[in-house]
């Protein structure tokens, strides 16, 4: 077929199906928080990508910590974690002082977290210095693993898929298993009455977008494996999860992973037979096709209009 | 010596003395008849009797800061250095500095505002041809003079503007004749951004390689800018098995790249690379694991050991910290500066048209990447070098090619 061998063929395949899930996953992580935030509370977290880049220089400043200290081998964990607090922190103070005040208009939290992006890139600049950074990976997460000689799968790819995985169920027990969720939910279906039974609907508020903002701060973490860190690579990251959101029905947690695995997979497979950039414009037609017919994206949400 | 007591010392001494200070003045006299501000410029440029003022026109901010802040170090560099030799006709040089901000239209604004209100004699500035594109026409219609310190695709040619980087024949052949001969390579796959640079290189490439080298491009692909998703293209090259991966990544896009082509098991022991857009500012993003191996074509590397080189990166650290690297558009950006106040001190006058004439044929000896020649089509000739990247995140050269010509026109490439 084509002048390569079937063995080269199947290597390829396997190697191609597993690049298209860990492309799924990388959507995934990035939508997940922008999915809660917009999806639950109608707020468009324009300052989204930035918050992913809180996550990515805690794991670049926490390395070099560990290479002094020697614990290289396992910062990644505690990276994680500061990089959720960290994130989670500045997003409960930011709905304090900002998000709070614009719930009854949409179109200008859009603005204002657009300029809190702005302001947000310009302290990393002049905090970090405007040169892109990267994390020291620990020697275990470099390179590849080899089931067969022809075949490698990326160890950084397994990483970020693990994690991904984590996250989603993590994502899911808090929002459909536990007593915040159902405050959440609640909220989100009648906020008037939810208020009436007792609900704090402020602190929900504030902790849903604080949560949200702390899951971009560790998918920034994970994006370390993969890309470099700069004062503006939260932008490289924002279109994608917007497109991921919004295709898969904003308020929709399958939607949202409906929609990463079909947006993921599409443009995987679309590269590999066309060129990039084709790929990535057919991918861009077929979803803008899609959402014309479907405006509401693939699963809409059971609001109460 | 015992006649020479102590009044005898101070007789002679105080002649000495005399006969210098005299000589001092003499000189002095001669020099300032010689360089009279309405001798030495007649366009109204703000040049007084003791400053002249050159614009810096970089981004400071924005995307594009990552690149353009080593080009900015180093143009204050050579600029304080040739004021602390006395500058430039026996002026210093005040600095008047602009920040285009990544966004290209400002670059004509600002360009326009050095050269018609503030006067300036000279501009060192733009990095992207995107920006040096835009602010063009105002250098034009204002007859200002710009430095431009980038590596760029050539097919651009203007009085107005003075390139001291390579264009892209001068980085690529050379390059490219070097891998297919010492790694005997035949089949090539061309990888870049999706934008002007690399789709023009990769043009001249393809010919080249085609034509001159009797080997094939077995792929050829683009990468939307910023993109950071390589698992596809990866996988193809992965099956077209090319010798040489050429590449022209740039931005954020590259670091990915390396990451993944690494984490893919495509290092350099199974890949052979060679990159035209990775200097030693990249390999800080990039980290030098992932790069180990792997060669870049550029005229200058800071592992350099020639003595303007080691005396250069020395001034260079001491300036802005022993932890910074210079790649190669920092160097470029160096000589734009020197190779000002050689012009004019050639032209012996500031004015633009006097300058310009000027330029041409003049050899820098003490370029920190070795000797370079301005050429009439105000390019330069250069060496090509080939370095080969270590952990470490400097490339040892492992080739040096002779003095290549500019030639921003090539025929038969376009």
């Amino acid at each position: 077929m084509f002048g390569y061998s079937m063995a080269d063929i199947g290597n390829i395949m396997v190697m191609q199906g597993f690049s298209g899930l860990s492309m799924f996953t990388v959507l995934l992580l990035m939508a997940l928080g922008l999915a809660i935030i917009f999806g639950q509370m109608g707020v468009i977290n324009m300052a989204h990508g930035e918050f992913m880049t809180i996550g990515a220089y805690t794991t670049v400043m926490l390395s070099k910590v560990a290479t002094t200290y020697g614990f290289v081998n396992y910062y990644f964990v505690f990276a994680i974690i500061l990089a959720f607090i960290l994130a989670f922190a500045l997003g409960y103070f930011i709905e304090f002082i900002m998000i709070r005040h614009l719930y009854k208009r949409p179109l200008d939290t859009l603005l204002a977290t657009w300029g809190l992006s702005l302001v947000m890139q310009q302290s990393f600049r002049s905090t970090f210095g405007a040169k892109e950074v990267s994390a020291e990976l620990p020697e275990w997460m470099l390179g590849s693993f080899k089931p067969t000689p022809d075949i490698d799968i990326p160890i950084n790819g397994v990483f970020v898929m693990v994690l991904a995985l984590f996250v989603t169920a993590g994502v899911y027990l808090f929002m459909y298993r536990s007593r915040w969720g159902l405050r959440v939910r609640a909220t989100v279906q009648n906020r008037v009455m939810a208020g009436a039974v007792g609900i704090n609907t402020q602190k929900v508020d504030r902790v849903t977008f604080a949560l949200g903002c702390g899951i971009a701060g560790v998918a920034g973490a994970a994006f370390t494996t993969i890309a470099s860190t700069g004062p503006t690579t939260g932008t490289l990251y924002i279109v994608d999860s917007f497109m991921v959101v919004v295709f898969g029905g904003a308020a929709s947690l399958m939607g949202t992973i409906a929609s990463a695995f079909g947006i993921a997979q599409a443009q995987s497979i679309l590269q590999f037979f066309m060129t990039s950039s084709m790929g990535k414009v057919s991918t861009l037609l077929v979803i803008v096709g899609i959402l014309m017919m479907k405006p509401e994206g693939l699963f809409a949400s059971k609001l109460r209009k | 010596m015992s006649t020479l007591n102590r009044r005898n010392f101070m007789k002679v001494g105080g002649a000495l003395a005399a006969a210098l200070l005299s000589a001092g003045i003499l000189t002095n006299t001669a020099l300032a008849a010689d360089t009279s501000t309405a001798k030495v410029m007649t366009t109204g440029l703000a040049v007084t009797d003791t400053t002249v003022k050159v614009g810096i026109l970089h981004s400071a901010t924005g995307t594009m800061a990552i690149s353009e802040t080593g080009s900015i170090q180093a143009e204050k560099l050579a600029i304080e250095q040739i004021n602390a030799m006395g500058g430039i006709l026996g002026r210093k040089i005040e600095v008047i500095q602009e920040d285009g901000a990544s966004d290209w239209p400002t670059f004509a604004e600002k360009a326009k505002k050095l050269l018609a209100s503030d006067k300036v004699a000279a501009v060192m500035g733009c990095w992207t041809s995107a920006s040096r594109k835009a602010a063009l026409p105002v250098f034009e219609k204002e007859n200002g003079l710009l430095f431009y310190p980038t590596f760029y695709e050539g097919l651009e040619q203007s009085k107005n503007v003075f390139y001291t980087g390579q264009e892209a024949t001068q980085q690529i052949l050379a390059g490219l004749d070097w891998i297919a001969k010492e790694k005997k390579a035949k089949t090539f796959y061309l990888i870049g951004s999706d934008y002007i640079w690399p789709r023009t290189s990769m043009k001249i490439a393809r010919k080249h390689i085609e034509q001159h080298l009797h080997g094939s491009v077995v792929g050829e692909e683009y990468i939307a800018l910023g993109d950071t998703q390589f698992g596809s293209v990866i996988n193809k090259i992965k099956l077209k098995k090319p010798d040489v991966i050429y590449a022209a990544v740039v931005g954020g896009s590259n670091v990915a790249w390396f990451k993944q082509l690494n984490a893919a098991g495509l290092n350099s022991t199974k890949q052979t690379m060679l990159t035209i857009s990775v200097t030693e500012d990249e390999v800080l993003g990039i980290g030098g694991e992932n790069l180990a191996g792997f060669y870049s074509a550029m005229k200058y590397f800071q592992s350099q050991t020639n003595p303007e080189n080691l005396k250069f990166v020395e001034a260079f650290k001491k300036k802005w910290g022993e932890k910074s690297v210079i790649g190669d558009v920092t160097q470029a950006a160096y000589l734009g500066p020197w190779l000002y106040k050689a012009a004019v001190e050639r032209a012996g006058s500031f004015d633009v048209d006097k300058v310009q004439a000027a330029l041409p044929g003049y050899v820098f000896k003490d370029a920190p990447e070795g000797a370079v020649t301005v050429e009439k089509n105000h390019h330069l000739t250069t060496k090509l070098r080939i370095g080969q990247w270590g952990k470490d995140g400097q490339a040892k050269v492992v080739y040096t090619s002779a003095y290549i010509k500019p030639d921003p026109f090539p025929k038969g490439y376009q």
